[in-house]
């Protein structure tokens, strides 16, 4: 057993971190407040390998693991979170079930390009009427012998329209509930496949939020991901890696607010002394390291399952639970100690704060993230 | 196109600091990094080779055993081949002898990799700020050489460069035939990163050492200590600046009054 | 080699017109105290074309001879051309010191002489002495982005060369000219020279930006905000001052402003006489590049910036209110 890392992930950690440091923390603050989608950071990342970290090199990817994606969103997100949650979308979201139901044929055509980087990817599962009640599907497609019509509305879809690559879903079998969902790859440019509103959002202002509208839309045949009605097992899957992404996320945002605060209490001077000198600031600052470094381990744990073979369902959802819990508690009272400087657009804080929100709720609430752990232990 | 690219480990200077009591360089804990001039060479040579993707990029760096690091960091970002060049002969070694070793080390490389078209270097190195190091070995090689490079594209029939150059106050297109020496100086853009694929391959590359009996015909009188013309007598940290004054007046404007008239009793203005 | 006088040369580095760039005759200044200290001659080096201004200029300002070297292939600065007349004459002569100008052009020049003589160089220089131990020239040189500075010695090799930074001396008092004028009848052959100018691009950051010739710089970093900050306030002062617009490394690199503006570690190096920097915070490389400057004026609104540690004087406060201000006074002053 060994807790620490080794010497290849170690060095890739580097990478990110001063990948992230030098192009995403500076833009941070101005595509926060553009709500502007970072294309070039993406271009970037893709001639890094960073956009298929996960997946073998003859798909395209880094074949590096989960451990090391992980950590990859958590280096990005540590100074903007609005990148990290694109990364985690297009790796888990997107490229992630294909890799892991697709056909070699699907692979070759949708896989290769989204782990190289040159397209980016998209999941669209969630409806105005259906989040992780994925049964309550209103898109349907139809059965028309040479292809799929699909028809219906998908909402709140990460890197929607900025994507080129969608794995969505749609009810081929309305009678059967979540036996009656089947997923498939969609191209942005299919006829009838449309994108609707941008959602101006409190946080993550930086990624690309929007609806799926599909009109008609033909599918072939061949997009069919995974089995006909076999759908609601590709989308749980799926979600349990994304929620890893998540979690990473949030560990990166509460570890990059402990860091600006930590910049900030040894130079901000009150009743004479450094604010870190008041032992209120430096218990404070360890508890949130403790908590943190707690979250960080959940993690791992959980990354480190997924690369080992080893079930991790329930490791996703209590890393998830936990590091989006600690995120907004970490934010808040990080914002507290910078006191009214951390609540004005100058520092960076108030910005962690209202990203750290939203991994209490994507990729299923903490509410889910609990059904899942207290099913997992057998209670009913 | 078979491309040389001088590299060196460099301490990282902006994060020295300076003893206050003892008025010591404080080294401990200083990352050592890639020269960042060097690294602009090698970005030079990397967009030569995205042009032209027949191109090997071969580093080479002197130094001690750890130096490695940055050849390693070479190669994940472009490079296709390192060399080290390290041996107790060497120490102690001024530009001119420095330079006069890496003349045999190029000699030597291109055994077995072909003859150079060109060698890149990094203008000069953070540490020693010389600059000497690249002309010199141009000079002991007898090649032309274009300094203060920012860009490079090969010129039309292929045979030489043409290498946009920093001029004092104005910049320059220089055109130079194949085999030269050009240095680099900082570009308008960042060199690119290293790609994970290529990290992970140069982890597990073999880098080949040349060390003191790798050149059977070197003159040792002008290697180390001995062959260097020059030598540091003493060292010592610049002066602090003391006795700044602060100007904090009611109003801007008055602040800015009273600036006016200290530098115009200091006749600056 | 062997010196075979105990003169000290200094090269006169000239620009296209002939005429000579301002550093050359700032190095006769201590190149005068130093030849006395030696015992020999102080020798002006002049290579270019239609050089009799530098000639001149070189004879006014106290060389006891100038050695000339004229021809139209010296009219633009080329390496190689350069190379083999500065060790024609250095072997003929054999000097014992030789000083030239820390410019990108003597910092081309220096190290190609010294490896094809097989002598000592030392870069950069921000002082030059005796070393009244051995009798060697002491040059003085910073390292380490200027946190180390560094005396060094060329005990056993001659001539001892050093490049020396512009700016550091000033250009001695103007005199009766006394100098002896030597042509020397050397040529280059057009095959010899192995580069070619294809072009010279004035416009290339839109001005021509000599931070190392100004006498004053006004230079922005991060707290300047944008690239609107150095148009609305930064470049108005510049102007009124008459100096030169400076930038920090944060500001380049955000792409406020083009890099030739760039002081610091990887930017220029410069000493004017007055340096006034805004909204930057002071990071050792940027130091690196300005702390010899004569008077260094600091604006930033954080009271514990770095800057404020090497300043003469310092406003804490607003840039955007302090410099509208500064320029308004400044310009009333110039009015009167």
């Amino acid at each position: 057993m060994n807790f620490f890392m080794d010497e290849e992930h170690a060095d890739l950690v580097e990478l990110y971190r001063d990948f992230a440091e030098k192009e995403c923390g500076p833009i941070a603050s101005e595509i926060d407040k553009a709500s502007r989608f970072p294309r070039e950071t993406f271009e970037k990342m893709a001639e890094m390998d960073l956009l298929g970290i996960p997946f073998p090199e003859k798909y395209g990817g880094a074949g590096m693991d989960n451990l090391s994606y992980a950590q990859c969103v958590e280096e990005i997100s540590k100074v903007c979170a609005s990148t990290g949650v694109g990364l985690s979308a297009h790796t888990s979201l997107c490229a992630w079930p294909i890799y892991h139901f697709g056909t070699e044929k699907q692979k070759e055509k949708y896989l290769v390009p989204l782990a190289s980087g040159e397209k980016l990817g998209a999941f669209g599962l969630t409806e105005p009427n259906a989040g992780t009640d994925a049964a309550g599907q209103q898109s349907t497609a139809v059965d028309m012998g040479d292809y799929w019509l699909l028809n219906g509305t998908k909402c709140f879809i990460t890197n929607g329209g900025e994507a080129d690559i969608y794995v969505v879903f749609a009810m081929t079998g309305k009678a059967k509930g979540n036996h009656g969902i089947s997923a498939f790859i969609l191209e942005k440019g299919f006829p009838g496949f449309s994108f609707g509103k941008h959602e101006e959002k409190m946080g993550i202002r930086g990624s690309s939020t929007c609806e799926l509208i599909f009109q008609d839309v033909k599918v072939p045949k061949e997009n069919l991901l995974g089995e006909v009605n076999k759908g609601f097992k590709v989308a749980m899957m799926t979600l349990d890696g994304g929620r890893i992404g998540i979690a990473a996320q949030a560990l990166g945002i509460a570890e990059g607010a402990i860091a600006v605060t930590k910049d900030y209490i040894s130079q901000r001077i009150q009743f004479g002394k450094r604010i870190s000198q008041f032992q209120n600031t430096q218990f404070e600052m360890a508890k949130m390291q403790a908590a943190t470094d707690g979250v960080k381990l959940l993690v791992y744990q959980a990354a480190n399952a997924k690369d080992l073979g080893i079930p991790y369902s329930h490791l996703a959802a209590e890393a998830k639970l936990m590091a989006a819990s600690n995120a907004s508690d970490v934010t808040r009272r990080c914002l507290q100690l910078f006191g009214g400087y951390g609540y004005t657009s100058e520092y960076p804080i108030e910005r962690m704060m209202r990203d750290a929100k939203i991994t209490e709720i994507y990729e299923g609430t903490s509410e889910v993230q609990m059904m899942v752990i207290s099913s997992w232990m057998g209670i009913r | 196109m078979n491309i040389l690219v001088c590299v060196k480990q460099v301490p990282d200077t902006t994060e020295i600091k300076i003893d206050p009591v003892k008025h010591t360089l404080v080294r401990a804990g200083v990352p050592s990094i890639l020269n960042p001039f060097d690294g602009f060479a090698l970005e030079a040579a990397a967009r030569l080779k995205d042009k032209d993707p027949g191109t090997k990029i071969v580093v080479v760096t002197m130094g001690p055993p750890q130096a490695t690091a940055v050849l390693k960091e070479a190669l994940s970002i472009a490079a296709d081949k390192a060399y080290l060049v390290s041996g107790r002969t060497f120490g102690g070694s001024d530009t001119l002898a420095t330079s006069y070793i890496l003349s045999q080390a190029v000699r030597k490389m291109e055994e077995t990799e072909g003859k150079f078209d060109a060698i890149f270097c990094g203008k000069q190195a953070i540490d020693g700020d010389t600059a000497q190091v690249g002309p010199e070995l141009a000079e002991h090689l007898g090649l032309p050489q274009v300094t203060y490079g920012l860009t490079c594209e090969k010129n039309a029939d292929g045979s030489g460069l043409e290498v946009v150059q920093e001029g004092d106050g104005y910049n320059q297109v220089i055109g130079i035939q194949f085999p030269c020496l050009v240095t680099f100086t900082k570009p308008s853009f960042d060199p690119r990163f290293p790609t994970i694929k290529r990290k992970l391959a140069a982890n597990r590359a073999n880098i080949p050492v040349l060390g003191d009996d790798a050149f059977p015909d070197i003159d040792t009188s002008r290697i180390g200590l001995k062959g260097s013309p020059t030598h540091v007598k003493t060292t010592f940290t610049p002066e602090q600046k003391t006795g700044g004054v602060i100007i904090q007046e009611e109003s801007e404007e008055e602040s800015a009054k009273k600036l006016v008239a200290l530098l115009g009793e200091k006749k600056v203005v | 080699m062997e010196a075979k006088t105990k003169d000290l040369w200094v090269l006169i580095e000239t620009r296209e017109d002939g005429s000579p760039a301002k550093v050359g005759l700032e190095l006769l200044n201590p190149g005068r105290i130093l030849a006395d200290k030696q015992g020999g001659r102080l020798v002006a080096v002049v290579i270019g074309q239609n050089v009799q201004k530098s000639v001149e200029e070189a004879a006014k300002y106290g060389a006891d001879q100038v050695l000339v070297v004229e021809g139209s292939e010296y009219q633009q600065y080329t390496t190689d051309a350069y190379q083999l007349a500065m060790v024609y004459l250095v072997e003929k002569y054999a000097p014992t010191t030789v000083m030239i100008g820390a410019t990108n052009i003597g910092r081309d020049l220096a190290p190609r002489v010294t490896a094809k003589v097989g002598t000592g160089l030392t870069a950069d220089c921000t002082s030059v002495d005796i070393d009244e131990e051995s009798g060697n020239i002491a040059w003085t040189r910073p390292a380490f982005g200027g946190n180390l500075m560094a005396t060094i010695l060329c005990p056993d090799h001659r001539p001892q060369f050093g490049t020396v930074r512009p700016g550091v001396f000033k250009k001695p008092e103007a005199g009766e000219s006394h100098a002896d004028i030597i042509k020397e009848e050397f040529h280059v052959a057009n095959d010899q020279i192995r580069t070619r100018i294809i072009d010279v691009i004035r416009e290339a950051a839109g001005e021509i930006v000599d931070l190392e010739g100004a006498e004053i710089i006004v230079s922005g970093g991060r707290g300047v905000g944008g690239p609107e900050g150095f148009e609305t306030v930064i470049k108005p002062l510049a102007d009124v001052l008459g100096g030169v617009v400076g930038a920090s490394r944060a500001a380049v690199d955000s792409g406020w402003i083009a890099h030739s503006h760039q002081v610091g570690q990887t930017g220029k190096t410069v000493a004017p006489k007055l340096y006034i920097a805004c909204g930057i915070s002071g990071a050792i490389q940027h130091l690196a590049g300005m702390s010899g400057s004569k008077v260094i004026v600091a604006i930033n609104k954080d009271p514990d910036a770095n800057i404020f540690r090497v300043a003469d004087y310092g406003i804490v406060g607003d840039l955007f209110k302090v410099l509208p201000a500064l320029t308004e006074e400044i310009r009333k002053k110039k009015g009167e």
